[in-house]
């Protein structure tokens, strides 16, 4: 594998400036977003480049399960705050990271033992990677559910108290907008597995082929993770939008769109 | 605030609640058909909201809300217990039920909405301002659908209505809301038949 230099770096980082400078002249403010998030990758990934080779020289259950807390905490975090009407109080926060714990968490302990069954099966060269792949994605699909149902519901509000009066259950008043949910947050994986090998090579395959790994043994890995993906992304979203949508109805079954934050 | 207030509907009753706009007179029946928490208690025949299913307590209740929405593309596709009386008697043909609901106009959505609560059966009605964008024509015709069914089902019928001359129409007790409770009105020519 041809190895990067910082200088390597730096050339590219300049295609980044020159869209920047592009931008401006068109004076929109999108070329600071840009600027900030490039600035954000190189520095959180030489960080977990650095936190990635610590945690391998030091490859114990305990320090790997933190590591995995932090992320999921983190991913926690971003699926808030992509909500525009999300939950008040702590639910905003429970729901989804409850729901990606339960998915991504299983699904990666499932594939690390009994897929890949490795020795010892925490193995963080396998555990973390696989882990974070399953919670971006995850994350992703849990977001734009959460976002719809609430949204959905919000928007709906009146149609779903109607739906009430009449003498429908939550259950029935809601489970349009709950089938709609958890099918725009599916839609991402189902795509990128339709257009896996045909419209685009996924990244991580991508990436074993430039270090060197034979394609075909590349494409296995890619088969694997893009199935642990879209059934975390599934049981995720699924959990996710069961929780979401129970919390919008009290045990009387009225909407309590105040336990929605205004956007 | 509404209440604290204490009100006894009988059988076969029809209740008239008058009172300026924000008095509460919506929140009050919200209260009763249990879509808004609330204190105090609701009771049908003896049995208190919280000791049956929402839903069923809901159904019973025909909370007519003075705003119609409908949520599937056909009229009836919202009919799934079938018409509880013929079209005719508000004015319409049995053509309108294959209509998109985005043709109805507001009159018609109004009593259309009206069949879709008496299609439920309730034993009780709460009506808020079931004739706001009616022709009197249409208001009449109305009136006749909601007192046969009263009478017949031996309903209660819990009205808000703005009309003195709709209220002596329809009403044989009449209620003015302010200040969160319930004051008693004369019910100036009432034509009440029970």
């Amino acid at each position: 594998m041809v190895e990067l230099s910082t200088v390597d770096l730096l050339i590219a980082s300049l295609l980044v400036v020159l869209l920047a400078l592009l931008s401006l002249r068109q004076q929109s403010n999108i070329s600071r977003q840009l600027i900030i998030a490039a600035v954000r990758t190189a520095v959180q990934l030489t960080l977990v480049g650095l936190v990635l080779k610590v945690l391998f020289e030091n490859a114990t259950l305990g320090w790997v399960t933190l590591m995995a807390l932090f992320m999921l905490f983190v991913a926690g975090r971003e699926v808030m705050m992509r909500q525009e009407r999300r939950f008040k109080g702590w639910w905003g926060y429970a729901a989804g990271t409850f729901s990606m714990f339960l998915s991504s968490f299983a699904i990666t302990v499932f594939a690390l033992v009994v897929i890949l069954g490795n020795d010892p099966w925490y193995e963080p060269q396998y555990a973390i990677p696989l882990l974070g792949m399953l919670l971006g994605n995850t994350m992703s699909g849990i977001a734009i559910a959460m976002d719809r149902l609430t949204h959905a519901a919000w928007e709906q509000r009146h149609i779903i108290e109607a739906r009430l009066m009449l003498g429908e259950t939550a259950n029935e008043a809601i489970s349009g907008y709950r089938n709609q949910a958890v099918r725009s947050g599916m839609i991402p994986i189902i795509n990128a597995m339709a257009a896996a090998g045909v419209v685009s090579l996924p990244g991580m395959m991508t990436g074993q082929i430039l270090a060197g790994t034979l394609p075909v043994e590349a494409v296995k890995y890619q088969i694997l993770i893009m199935f642990l993906v879209s059934a975390g992304t599934g049981l995720g979203t699924l959990a996710a939008v069961h929780i979401g949508a129970s919390r919008l109805f009290d045990s009387r079954q009225r909407l309590c769109l105040d336990r929605l934050r205004e956007p | 605030m509404v209440g604290p207030l204490s009100l006894v509907v009988d059988e076969g009753d029809c209740l008239c609640i008058s009172g300026a706009s924000g008095s509460g007179k919506s929140l009050l029946l919200r209260a009763i058909a249990d879509l808004d928490p609330h204190e105090g208690q609701a009771l049908m025949q003896g049995v208190a909201a919280t000791e049956i299913e929402p839903q069923l307590w809901r159904s019973r209740i025909g909370l007519l809300p003075p705003e119609s929405y409908w949520w599937l593309p056909q009229v009836k596709n919202h009919f799934r217990n079938g018409m509880p009386l013929p079209l005719e008697q508000i004015g319409m043909s049995a053509e309108i039920l294959d209509q998109p609901v985005a043709r109805l106009s507001s009159g018609e959505r109004q009593r259309l909405a009206l069949m879709r609560l008496l299609s439920n059966r309730p034993r009780i009605l709460l009506l808020d301002e079931p004739t706001a964008n009616l022709d009197p024509v249409n208001t009449r015709r109305v009136e006749e659908v909601i007192t046969s069914y009263r009478r017949e089902n031996k309903a209660a019928v819990i009205w808000v209505s703005h009309d003195v001359e709709q209220v002596a129409r329809v009403a044989n007790r009449h209620y003015e809301m302010r200040d969160g409770g319930l004051h008693a009105t004369e019910i100036e020519g009432r034509q009440w038949l029970s």
